[in-house]
């Protein structure tokens, strides 16, 4: 009953194990061979080296300015993502449900997708300063569109005859809202926001490449402008670091939630 | 004689999106007896299905009357229950949720909508599935939960639209024979819609042939078996073969026949 699988998904915990294994062997490798590599075919200085920079990770940490960077730069992906979130749900809610003016709205809201947001970056910072403000709303730009679209088409895929059996037992709306529309909206929000943690996070280094004082995204330009390789892949790596674990933290929330097994 | 439970008087449905007109049912007339098990079969297109949306108020009528024990219909009435073709269940929710739907729309307290759906989960062979979302059912239990969900509703009329379309042949033929089993017990009304031929004889008292383009009843052929029946064993017997065979040339005698 419980396989339903794709094709490829883990099953049983052996083939889980396998494949955990996999993935640190391919992990070590590619560290390993880059180590390798480093000093020997390429220049320590163009490529720096991976124990080089865990080790610099680990003194940012003990000094204390992996703290002061990484609180920025977390605080404006918190606030900037809730923020695009709500703006997008509820965006996505009142257009879906618009009738008409939906289709009024909606090229103009797909222009907008489809600008390269970066390049607003340095127009924010006019705007706002330099300050957490043009950070965060680098980041809700970044994430507003993402989650209404995927909110939206969602939405607009909901089983018609859903609505119809809600209809064919005479419910009202509100028992529509209840039993149809609220169910799949959480699934649809969550879903929404791993694929935002990516972007909220890109918004907000981006941002602070742009002009900032502080932040992961300052480290990292302030790092290769002295031509410090090491420092600006200590920088990359805890962005990654930041955004695996955010990802990990909401799929674990939907795993709970929603009966997927 | 009773007043029949539903009564369809020159029905006309007929689409219109401002360029063109199409005429989904012409002047369909039929009447079903309470407790009467009646099939319609036609070819795909004949508007079979239109004409279980608009019993059931889920499609505005153009012209004519369904008449429900007498009373004209106006919106969606009561004691109706749709059965749909790809079932409809909520694919997020637990077997018991499901179930228990109609019954909260009908604003029944949360401990009678629980009691009552349990024992529909027994009645339909579900029970240990309570709690297992819908999705991780297979065709044919998620078939059981939306008739089960049609029971808790408890219609006078059923209204199903191809409702073992989508199962395979074996589990057609078990949940077919299961759900007789319960109906011969409720003795309420089912309109049945299929493309079955077989299908159509062994569940129904009267099978109504519908034309291929004209939206309308071409012949209306009893079922002078007695019940209960044999489920699988009945398609064997010389009334039933002779049934069949009457019922394939009415359909196939249509000009436009193709599929």
């Amino acid at each position: 009953m419980k396989k339903d699988r794709k094709n490829g998904s883990p099953g049983t915990a052996a083939r889980r194990r396998t494949i955990l294994l996999g993935q640190i062997l391919f992990g070590v490798l590619l560290f390993g061979l880059w180590e390798f590599c480093s000093g020997r075919f390429f220049k320590e200085f163009w490529i720096s080296r991976p124990s080089l920079i865990a080790r610099r990770i680990y003194e940012l940490a003990l000094n204390g300015k992996l703290w002061y960077h990484l609180g920025a730069t977390l605080q404006e992906i918190m606030i900037g993502l809730i923020a695009g979130m709500a703006i997008g749900v509820l965006l996505a809610i009142l257009l879906a449900y618009s009738g008409v003016i939906q289709h009024w709205i909606g090229p103009y809201i797909l222009a907008l997708f489809s600008l390269p947001k970066a390049s607003l970056a340095p127009l924010f910072v006019v705007w706002l300063g330099i300050g957490l403000a043009s950070k965060v709303a680098m980041v809700i730009l970044m994430v507003v569109f993402v989650v209404f679209y995927n909110i939206y088409e969602g939405i607009q895929n909901i089983d018609p005859d859903l609505d119809s059996m809600i209809r064919s037992f005479r419910g009202n709306w509100r028992k529509k809202l209840k039993w149809v529309i609220f169910p799949s909206l959480y699934s649809l929000v969550l879903n929404s926001l791993r694929i935002s943690i990516g972007n909220a996070t890109i918004g907000a280094v981006i941002s602070e490449m742009v002009g900032s004082s502080h932040g992961i995204g300052y480290y990292i330009t302030y790092s290769s402008s002295i031509l410090d390789t090491t420092g600006t892949f200590a920088g990359l790596f805890i962005i990654m670091a930041v955004a695996l674990i955010l990802g990990g933290f909401v799929s674990l929330i939907e795993k709970k939630i929603l009966h997927k097994s | 004689m009773s007043r029949p439970k539903l009564e369809i008087r020159d029905l006309c449905v007929t689409y219109d999106n401002g360029t063109t007109r199409n005429d989904i049912l012409k002047h369909v007339n039929l009447t079903v007896p309470d407790g009467a098990f009646i099939s319609v079969i036609g070819p795909s297109g004949c508007g079979k299905s239109t004409l279980l949306k608009a019993i059931s108020g889920l499609i505005p009528i153009s012209s004519g009357e369904v008449l429900i024990d007498g009373k004209p219909i106006d919106g969606v009435p009561d004691k109706v229950s749709y059965v749909f073709q790809n079932d409809a269940l909520l694919p997020w929710k637990s077997v018991l949720d499901n179930i228990r739907l109609p019954l909260d729309l009908k604003g029944l307290p949360k401990s009678e909508q629980k009691a009552e759906a349990l024992r529909l989960v027994k009645l339909v062979n579900l029970s240990g599935f309570e709690n297992y979302p819908i999705q991780r059912l297979s065709g044919g239990m998620r078939k059981r939960v939306a008739l089960a969900r049609a029971f808790a509703y408890d219609p006078d009329i059923y209204l199903m639209d191809e409702p073992f379309g989508p199962l395979d042949a074996q589990t057609r033929v078990v949940i077919g024979e299961e759900f007789t089993r319960i109906w011969e017990k409720l003795g309420k009304s089912v309109i049945f819609v299929t493309h079955d031929i077989e299908e159509s004889i062994v569940l129904s008292d009267r099978v109504v042939v519908m034309d291929q383009s004209r939206g309308r009843i071409l012949e209306e052929f009893p079922v002078e078996l007695s019940r209960p029946r044999p489920y699988y064993l009945s398609r064997f017997e010389p009334r039933f073969k002779a049934l069949q065979r009457a019922i394939w040339q009415s359909l196939s005698a249509q000009e436009e026949f193709n599929i």
